[in-house]
């Protein structure tokens, strides 16, 4: 039992499918994990044993009666965004303090379903606002990693920083995230893991409380590219509860991280080499491309000319849209509410109280975006943006089949260290990420190397929507090139 | 008959000349259907508060919606009745604002795409003269809930069960001129969802309500819009909100034109307003200005794809509408030959038309009309009945006249079988039969009768030779000892004979 924590998602699934270990030992010993590391990396917004431990009894029944499930057994961290039926979720917001919905999300209802078993709910930026994890109503994560001989704590990124930071201190063997601007692959860089935002309607959004409807994006996270596969097509599927959701059948993302990617074409858009950004990301950039070549890829030159005006676009269209889906907390029916003199003073009250200083900025955009006079220049013109950002992409993929970059122009940084800064500093983190969120093509980051500080870098795969088979190839192969192994020195 | 007269005038008079009124509405029409328009919760009337939310009615964390498609086809339904375009791209837009009773804190519509475009329909004035009022679009929209203000004095309720339930906002032209014709424009409307079944109609469940749009103008200045399409040749409009019964549509306008004219009158100005009627009243007041009009900040929900209807969808509604009522009068007239009246008394109501089809499937269609429209509704209404509940039904309505146009009774004996098969039911066949009162034709047995009451009579007999008209008494006399079963033309045939020699 003394290794349990080392091992990755497919090797727990082996373990408990021979009965090395059944899930309820396994379950107790990442609620114990989960309890122990709290106070230092304050990544959980729940922890409930008699949850935990119930579901991993009754995956350890159905086994017995030879009902597993793929993913039976193992233990998942769940981001704060998704409900879970029963279970206190706040999407790390003061206004849904004490809400435990009637209803489960289905992605995680999918993974139920398939035997998964939940540890803990994990900390996020407050409605999956931000790319530090800084703004959770219940403070800061703290990322597991350090600088080489620094004990300065750093954000895990964000918005699903809790979800990598209990993963990387090998809590969970996976867990989930949403991502609407970059929230998987930056906080999945930040902290040497495989983050995966697969194409808009992959995975249902029905349960999931909503940031930026157009924009959000369930998805997994891994220790490897397979492991967040085999998640994310558990996670993925039709649901007619979301009309946005994909109707078609989804591929099998576990078998192409073996297809060999020998013949693809792998571009390397020049906009995203961006001036002051670090040597050593450029070097793992040009790392990457010679792995892949190494494998027989073709490396293409190409351009995305919108690149520049995406992060503008996405910070009008995603606050717009949260300026109204965060409309109905109004304390009217669930979460906080307090009490006014009358009901507009119970509003502004409430939601004074209830959303952090980051939702309230954005509400304010949102709001000021869509009045009488403005919707024009900006909303409607962030949408034509919107529109070319697409036909970049497409164009590009009449040439190749996938994209490279990396997926952060930084690695982490340190806690309050932005705190100071104007906002749009913390905004220009996705700067890489955020375009495939725009397109709603499918995007993943694989842990490629460590810079000279000895923190994780990650690089991102883009490719054509639906085409999650040839992200995970690729994806694949960089993992196989890159060999990352390192792990963050046991501090907490 | 006049049609479409354009003659019609409605003025008001006022210190400084004749004013004249334009008016547009808005009519909010429930959409008849079991569901919600975006979640599987009941659309009931009646139930206990709260019992027909859903998760996505209540607003939820992370619920969304989902487009009832029976909701869609009621749309499209009531576009082609309205003669109007139906839009093979539509969207929902959000319309965002704040409120109890409106938990997502926008409300699910539709703003620059609506699912229905330009129409018009034909309406009828109380003198049955006819006028015709464009429709601007109708859209698909999301009620609110209800707020309850007067259950405790400290505190608003909330019943969600009306919220999320599908509603069509059918917006006309300001082509209605007068109280009286917006009265006869929601009515027409009416008549024609309830034909199509896509809207119930009954303003006392709010089912349909309306918000009425009025301003004022001098005479020649309407005719001047209506050139042009330039709303400067007309009067500055106030909108009054949630009207709720025809009375109220016609008194709000009423008192809302009188205001404005005193206004202008008095040297001042109209503010472009939203102003609620007062029932209780009779007044309309301010509820809130231009300046203070919502911001309601319109966008694409994200939620939802854009409706993209198929050319095949939409013909398939087309052919399966029903006959409209301005067509079925139509054919009432010029087919059926009834009246211009009868035809527009009967097609009206859909039941009542219904009915009167099935009673003509077995009996003559102008003889039946006279029935239905006199008899029949005149005893329903004196009963308080609607046609739906009538004690006599269509088959047994039609059996009654055909004895009549069979000349099996008179028209008289039929009172007395419609009073029977009214209270009793039955056959009125049967009746007729089992009863005896059958009309006697027999030309011998009545000649029986005249004789002796002319025998009997002598000098009433005498007084008919000098004034023919009084030849009805013996008429009279003769149905009473027939007890009212003798053929009343053979009756009249024999006496003229005995009595004038003619």
């Amino acid at each position: 039992m003394s290794d349990v924590f080392s091992m990755n998602l497919l090797e727990a699934r082996d373990a408990l499918s021979r009965g090395d270990v059944s899930s309820a030992e396994l379950t107790a010993a990442h609620v114990k994990a989960a309890e122990d590391a709290q106070g230092a990396l304050n990544c959980f917004t729940v922890i409930d044993a008699d949850h935990a431990l119930g579901m991993a009894k009754a995956s350890d029944a159905r086994r017995a009666k030879g009902e597993a499930g793929v993913l039976e057994g193992v233990p998942l961290v769940i981001k704060d965004l998704f409900a879970v039926k029963g279970i206190e979720t706040t999407a790390s917001s003061n206004i849904l303090k004490g809400f435990k919905p009637e209803y489960e999300s289905t992605v995680t209802q999918n993974l139920w379903d398939a035997g998964a078993v939940m540890v803990a709910k994990s900390s996020m930026d407050e409605f999956a606002m931000g790319s530090s994890n800084e703004t959770a109503a219940t403070g800061p994560v703290v990322n597991p990693w350090r600088a080489k001989g620094s004990d300065e704590k750093l954000v895990p990124g964000g918005s699903s920083g809790g979800s990598v930071s209990a993963l990387a201190a090998d809590i969970g063997y996976g867990a989930t995230g949403t991502d609407t601007g970059g929230s998987i692959r930056q906080p999945a860089a930040f902290t040497g893991l495989v983050g995966v935002k697969p194409t808009y309607g992959r995975c249902s959004r029905w349960g999931v409380v909503a940031f930026a409807s157009s924009l959000d994006h369930p998805g997994a996270f891994g220790k490897t590219v397979r492991d967040s596969a085999l998640l994310t097509q558990v996670m993925a599927g039709h649901d007619p509860k979301d009309s946005t959701s994909y109707p078609g059948a989804v591929p099998d993302m576990l078998s192409a991280c073996e297809k060999p990617v020998k013949g693809l074409r792998i571009g390397v858009p020049k906009e995203y080499r961006m001036d002051g950004m670090p040597g050593e990301i450029d070097t793992l950039w040009a790392k990457g491309v010679e792995w892949l070549k190494a494998q027989g890829c073709e490396i293409v030159d190409i351009s995305l000319p919108m690149t520049k005006y995406a992060l503008p676009a996405y910070y009008i269209i995603a606050p717009a849209e949260a300026s109204s889906n965060l409309a109905r907390y109004d304390g009217m029916r669930y979460g906080l509410r307090v009490e006014g003199e009358d009901l507009i003073d119970t509003y502004e009250k409430t939601r004074a109280a209830g959303f952090g200083k980051e939702v309230q900025r954005r509400i304010l955009i949102g709001t000021y975006v869509l009045s009488a006079g403005y919707y024009d220049a900006y909303y409607v013109k962030a949408l034509k943006v919107r529109r070319r950002i697409y036909e970049d992409f497409q164009a590009a993929f009449e040439k190749v089949d996938a994209i490279l970059t990396p997926t952060t122009p930084s690695a982490a940084f340190g806690i309050g260290s932005k705190s100071k800064a104007d906002p749009i500093e913390m905004y220009l983190n996705d700067i890489f990420t955020v375009t495939a969120n725009i397109a709603g093509i499918p995007a993943m980051s694989v842990p490629a190397g460590l810079d000279a500080q000895g923190l994780p870098l990650g690089l991102q795969v883009i490719t054509r929507a639906l085409d999650e088979e040839t992200m995970f190839s690729v994806a694949a192969a960089i993992e196989d090139a890159a060999g990352f192994t390192a792990k963050p020195e046991r501090w907490w | 008959m006049p049609l479409d007269d354009a003659t019609y005038r409605y003025t008001l008079p006022g210190a400084t000349g004749e004013w004249e009124i334009v008016i547009g509405l808005e009519v909010h029409a429930q959409v008849q259907s079991n569901a919600k328009l975006f979640s599987g919760a009941s659309t009931e009337f009646g139930a206990a508060p709260n019992t027909h939310v859903s998760l996505v009615d209540a607003a939820m964390p992370g619920m969304l919606p989902v487009i009832n498609k029976h909701c869609v086809e009621q749309a499209v339904k009531t576009g082609l009745g309205l003669n109007a375009q139906i839009n093979s791209f539509s969207r929902f837009d959000r319309k965002n604002y704040f409120y109890p009773d409106l938990p997502q804190g926008y409300q699910i519509s539709q703003f620059q795409f609506p699912i229905v475009g330009e129409g018009e329909i034909v309406c009828e004035r109380d003198d049955g003269s006819r006028f015709t009022v464009g429709i601007e679009r109708l859209h698909l929209e999301q009620d609110a809930g209800k707020s309850i203000h007067d259950l405790d004095p400290n505190a608003t309720y909330v019943d969600l069960n009306r919220s999320g339930v599908a509603l069509m906002e059918i917006v006309s032209k300001p082509h209605v001129r007068s109280p009286q014709e917006a009265a006869a424009y929601v009515r027409t409307l009416r008549t024609i969802v309830r034909y199509l079944d896509t809207c119930g109609g009954d303003m006392e469940k709010g089912q349909m309500r309306a918000d009425v749009n009025v301003s004022v103008c001098r005479p020649g200045q309407y005719e001047k819009f209506r050139e042009t399409g330039d709303f400067k040749h007309l009067g500055t409009r106030c909108e009054i909100k949630n009207v709720n019964s025809l009375r109220f549509i016609m008194q709000a306008i009423e008192y809302e034109a009188r205001r404005q004219i005193d206004i202008i009158e008095e040297g001042g100005k109209i503010d472009q307003e939203t102003r609620l009627f007062d029932a209780n009243t009779g007044v309309t007041r301010a509820m809130r200005s231009k300046e203070e009009a919502h911001d309601y900040r319109y966008f694409p929900d994200p939620d939802l794809l854009p409706l993209e209807l198929e050319e095949s969808f939409i013909e398939n509604i087309r052919v399966n509408l029903p006959e409209l009522p301005e067509a079925k009068r139509k054919r009432f007239v010029e087919v059926l030959g009834l009246s211009e009246y009868d035809a527009s008394v009967l097609t009206a109501d859909k039941d009542r038309a219904d009915y009167f089809e099935a009673v003509i499937a077995g009996a003559d269609a102008k003889l039946s009309a006279n029935w239905v429209n006199n008899e029949l509704f005149g005893r329903l209404n004196k009963e308080g009945f609607s046609i739906t509940e009538s004690p006599v039904s269509p088959v047994q309505l039609a059996k009654l006249v055909s004895l009549i146009t069979s000349n099996v009774i008179s028209g008289k004996i039929a009172k007395d079988v419609f009073e029977i098969v009214w209270a009793e039911g039955g056959d009125p066949e049967q009746i007729v039969e089992s009863r005896g009162m059958k009309q006697v034709t027999d030309t011998g047995a009545i000649q029986k009768v005249v004789d002796e009451l002319i025998a009997a009579n002598p000098e009433q007999a005498e007084k008919v030779k000098v004034k023919p008209q009084t030849l009805g008494w013996f008429v009279g006399q003769v149905m009473k000892a027939t007890g009212g079963k003798a053929n009343p033309q053979a009756v009249n045939e024999i006496l003229r004979k005995k009595l004038l020699d003619v």
